[in-house]
């Protein structure tokens, strides 16, 4: 590793350049994670049949198969879009976390740290307890309010954090520990005021997460603010790693730090608040997925993010497929899973590459 | 469109948001193409009520190396950070190429001055190839990837500062003397015609510290780059630059060639300690030593 011949190219010069085939091995490979996971379910669909109804279905092609036709409208209306929302949703909590670890400098960062989730919670909680009935394009009142709950707690800890004009990510952090707390006993109050078993346990149920109420109104919502908010974030991975020295030094590199924090914050909060407001608070991904690819591929934040982006989606579509085949025809909610699967698999990395975990 | 028509675009279109700001030519000045300087006039800073600095003027040209020397808190730092925009003087202007330093775009200034700080924060987990990458930073696009050119650069910044043969070390893995090459070595990634050094050899031992500092100076006078480096140690201020200032409690006590500045009188004026000043046997240019027990 340390014989670099004088003329030959550093190894990670030519890991840089390998880099966008991995992304592409990666992206295949999503794409046949998520034809097996419509297989998954109450009953099976073995994944070529799957592929074969996607194919005549979406792609139009004209194939005749020996399937009901019951499969068709499983597929296309139940399961395709709680497929693509898991692997959205999981691509979206992955790429916030690797955001918010890279901002706060912090392998313990995830995306809830400063203020969605309890946002979210208090907000679906209000909705649940109170059974509002409002509802937008298939967008129910526990998601609409989620996501205003989501947005107004992380103004809220963004404002409370600005002294004199600067935000210091010290106490973004500490402003958001402050009022997630504060959210969360709220949250707790109004679960044990509705006095109501059932509301408990949907309120309990939403604040693990789940995709059982997925449909295409969440699917393409969560896609297209995914789209902008990824986009940017991708766009600003260069200035993620500049950001991993101290601020002086990225000051001193022509970073405007201030204006690259605050860019990246709203578009990993946004696309968050999304991902919470359509499908509750799954755990882990974000906080796992992203450490987990650093530590296999290293902490450049142009692959870390789009890698970290796949895997996010590849490690919520499993398990969202085990939180409704585990205890079928009942369902998990899919944070216990994640958190099941998640957390041995990442005290692993951790033991195995402890010396330069950060 | 393919990857480089939409490269085309989006740089063009940062280009037209930039140009109202850029219109005056960087490089320039009156030392010619490719030169810099910077001078400060008057300048003044306090914090939080208490004065730090008080009218300081300097002025670096190319091919000189300015040290400064003076006792703890003497203002040392703060000099660095408002030279480089990290702080705002109060009072008074700095200038680079006759331009005000508040009117530089962050990526316009950072190519043309480049500074090596005290006690970098470096994340261990980067290669001291990627390291040294970062310092191309003020010239990358919209998009954050490098180019051929990009990576010529910064290998020559290694070769240079010969750290080539541990490119792909992790940060963690390399000593004080070499996590410091690979500081300076990004510096130069930026060619910067200006740099600014805080204790550049703060925490290396006498071999890597006269290596360090021929390796600056070279630099300095090969390449006609303005510089400026903070001393604690006198001796080494004294071998390796052109002229110095003194800094005590916020003024310049003396500034001028070392033979001017380093006398007994200013240096117990300023550090408050008993020294002798002698000529070194090799080149004539002051050697400060304590004065010793009376025997």
């Amino acid at each position: 590793m340390n014989a670099t011949k004088h003329d030959a190219q550093p190894a990670t010069a030519g890991w840089h350049n390998r880099r966008a085939s991995l992304l592409l091995a990666g992206s295949a490979i999503t794409v046949l994670f998520a034809v097996m996971a419509i297989g998954w379910g109450s009953f099976r669909i073995p994944a070529a049949d799957a592929a074969a109804i996607l194919w005549k279905r979406v792609g139009g092609m004209e194939i005749s198969g020996n399937w009901p036709a019951s499969w068709e409208t499983v597929i296309l209306d139940i399961r395709l879009p709680r497929v693509i929302l898991a692997a959205l949703v999981g691509a979206a909590l992955a790429a916030a976390g690797a955001v918010y670890q890279g901002l706060f400098r912090n392998p313990l960062a995830d995306p809830y740290l400063i203020g969605v989730s309890s946002g979210a919670g208090l907000g679906a909680t209000i909705a649940i307890a109170f059974g509002l009935q409002l509802g937008w394009s298939g967008l129910g009142a526990v998601s609409l309010l989620a996501f205003g709950g989501a947005l107004s707690s992380t103004t809220l800890v963004y404002l409370l954090s600005r002294v004199g004009g600067r935000t210091s990510v010290a106490t973004l952090l500490l402003a958001g520990i402050a009022l997630s707390s504060l959210l969360s006993a709220m949250t707790t109050f109004l679960m044990f005021r509705a006095q109501d078993a059932f509301r408990t346990v949907h309120v309990m149920g939403w604040l693990m997460g789940s995709f059982a109420l997925a449909n295409w109104t969440k699917a393409v919502l969560m896609a297209v603010v995914l789209a902008l908010g990824g986009a940017v974030i991708w766009s600003h991975g260069h200035r993620l790693n500049v950001l991993q020295l101290d601020e002086e030094q990225a000051h001193q590199l022509g970073i405007p730090v201030a204006w690259t924090q605050l860019v990246l914050i709203v578009a990993a909060s946004l696309i968050t608040a999304t991902a919470v407001s359509v499908s509750g608070v799954v755990g882990f991904v974000g906080l796992i997925v992203p450490h987990a690819v650093r530590l296999v591929w290293g902490p450049d934040f142009r692959f870390l993010i789009p890698m970290g982006a796949l895997c996010g989606a590849m490690f919520t579509m499993m398990a969202d497929g085990l939180a409704r085949t585990l205890l079928s025809p009942s369902e998990l909610p899919v944070g216990v899973v994640t958190a099941f699967c998640g957390a041995p698999f990442f005290l692993y990395l951790l033991r195995r590459r402890r010396n330069l975990a950060w | 469109m393919g990857r480089q028509g939409i490269r085309r675009v989006g740089d063009s279109l940062m280009r037209s948001l930039a140009a109202r700001r850029t219109d005056v030519p960087v490089s320039q000045t009156r030392f010619g193409n490719g030169r810099s300087w910077l001078e400060a006039r008057r300048i003044t800073f306090s914090y939080n009520g208490t004065p730090i600095l008080n009218e300081i003027d300097l002025m670096l040209e190319p091919g000189r190396m300015l040290g400064v020397i003076g006792p703890n808190g003497a203002g040392k730092s703060t000099l660095v950070r408002l030279l480089s925009r990290l702080l705002t003087p109060a009072q008074g202007k700095i200038r680079i190429n006759g331009r005000d330093l508040s009117e530089w775009r962050g990526a316009d200034l950072a190519r043309v001055l480049a500074v090596v700080p005290q006690d970098p924060e470096l994340p261990a987990t980067f290669t001291a190839w990627e390291m040294v990458l970062l310092g191309r930073t003020p010239y990358l696009s919209w998009t954050g990837r490098e180019g051929e050119k990009d990576r010529q650069i910064a290998r020559q910044a290694m070769q240079d500062t010969a750290i080539w043969h541990l490119a792909d070390r992790f940060i963690g893995q390399l000593s004080g003397g070499e996590q410091q090459r690979v500081v300076i070595a990004r510096a130069l990634a930026q060619q910067p015609r200006i740099l600014l050094l805080d204790e550049p050899t703060a925490h290396l031992d006498i071999n890597h510290q006269m290596e360090t500092l021929g390796l600056i100076a070279h630099l300095v006078h090969d390449r006609q780059l303005s510089a400026m480096a903070i001393f604690h140690d006198l001796n080494l201020a004294a071998q390796f630059c052109d002229d110095l200032i003194l800094l005590s409690a916020g003024r310049i006590l003396a500034q001028g060639a070392p033979s001017a500045v380093l006398t007994p009188n200013l240096i117990r004026e300023a550090y408050g300690a008993p020294v002798g000043v002698m000529p070194h046997p090799d080149n004539g240019l002051p050697v400060v030593f304590p004065l010793g027990r009376s025997v």
